[in-house]
């Protein structure tokens, strides 16, 4: 049996290692046109990976995943914040699946 | 001028913290499944600000993985937080003290790094600080009430919740993208990628960090080649 603490302090440690070592390391700025829009893309590219095809199965139907991915873009693209896209979207799958 | 950009970070902070509130919730109700307790779910919250890989990591302690497999998991999930550190230390005075960078990196979230980085010019580390104030401990208690009240609700409403983080990561890479076509173009290939790397075969055997952290670098680093971006993009 594993100790949960010690779990949770191996990957507090592990998360907090990859986000600490850029800012002491890299203390220099970064010339490199290429480098600065790789970083730059990066976000985008895995935020937009995780999401999809993940949100189609994550509810107990495919149908209602895809209408909170629908709604929430659209809340999203008409400047909606963190917590109106994410509670849109849940109403939205909430709705859905009392119907179907 | 350092109160001024905390209170900005407080007000920014905000809707940050209340979906932070929902999203963590039902990573409470995962961490019940698995036997978490109150305090160890809340603690594990408190210490990671990491949704995806604390999906992963009550996964793993569900089935008694090993402490590699889970070091060896949180870096692969948690790697493009690497990418947003990098990005966003070229966003600070280049003789800003060790402890605010010590500090700074506890918070690098995908929310608070993307509102960082948007900031015009360098980066006031108490913008950062003020997000932070407010979102770690939404974060956290929302995992708390998760775990407290998780097994009172329907399975209806556990189904409806578990848009909600999808709904986050959307609100973030959405707005930008409708400004700019080239990152609007990035985002819906980025989509079709991942939708065709589910449907492979071989490859969607593959565990989702890694088909993460290989799409990244590949659709990144091809964008980065095809659009360098411009002096006065973000990262300036």
């Amino acid at each position: 049996m594993h100790n949960i603490y010690l779990y949770i302090l191996i990957m507090a440690a592990a998360t907090y290692i990859i986000r600490m070592l850029p800012f002491t390391l890299f203390r220099k700025e970064i010339k490199n046109i290429t480098f600065r829009s790789f970083l730059y893309y990066v976000p985008y590219v895995t935020l937009a990976v995780m999401t999809f095809p993940s949100i189609l199965n994550a509810t107990s139907s495919i149908w209602s995943g895809l209408a909170g991915f629908i709604v929430a873009i659209i809340l999203a693209y008409h400047g909606g914040n963190l917590f109106k896209v994410s509670i849109g979207a849940c109403i939205v799958v909430f709705l859905i699946e009392w119907i179907i | 001028m350092q109160i001024d950009w905390f209170k900005k970070g407080l007000k920014d902070g905000i809707p940050i913290a209340t979906g932070y509130l929902a999203v963590s919730f039902t990573l409470g109700i995962a961490a019940k499944k698995v036997g978490m307790s109150t305090f160890q779910a809340t603690l594990m919250s408190f210490l990671n600000l990491t949704s995806a890989g604390e999906f992963a990591a009550i996964g793993l302690i569900g089935t008694g993985a090993s402490y590699l497999e889970m070091a060896i998991t949180q870096f692969i999930i948690n790697i493009r937080y690497f990418l947003m550190s990098c990005a966003l230390s070229q966003k600070l005075e280049k003789n800003l003290p060790f402890f605010h960078r010590l500090f700074l990196a506890f918070g690098i979230t995908d929310e608070i790094f993307g509102l960082s980085v948007s900031v015009s010019g360098k980066l006031n580390p108490y913008y950062t600080y003020g997000m932070m104030t407010l979102a770690i401990p939404g974060w956290a208690f929302g995992t708390c009430l998760g775990v407290i009240t998780g097994n009172t609700l329907s399975p209806r409403i556990l189904s409806a919740f578990s848009v909600a983080l999808y709904g986050m990561f959307l609100a973030v890479i959405v707005p930008p993208a409708r400004k700019n076509k080239i990152l609007a173009g990035i985002v819906i290939i980025s989509m079709f990628m991942s939708g065709l790397f589910s449907k492979l075969p071989i490859i969607k055997n593959m565990s989702s960090g890694f088909q993460i952290i290989i799409l990244t670098i590949l659709i990144a680093g091809a964008a980065a080649v095809l659009f360098p971006i411009q002096e006065d993009d973000t990262l300036k």
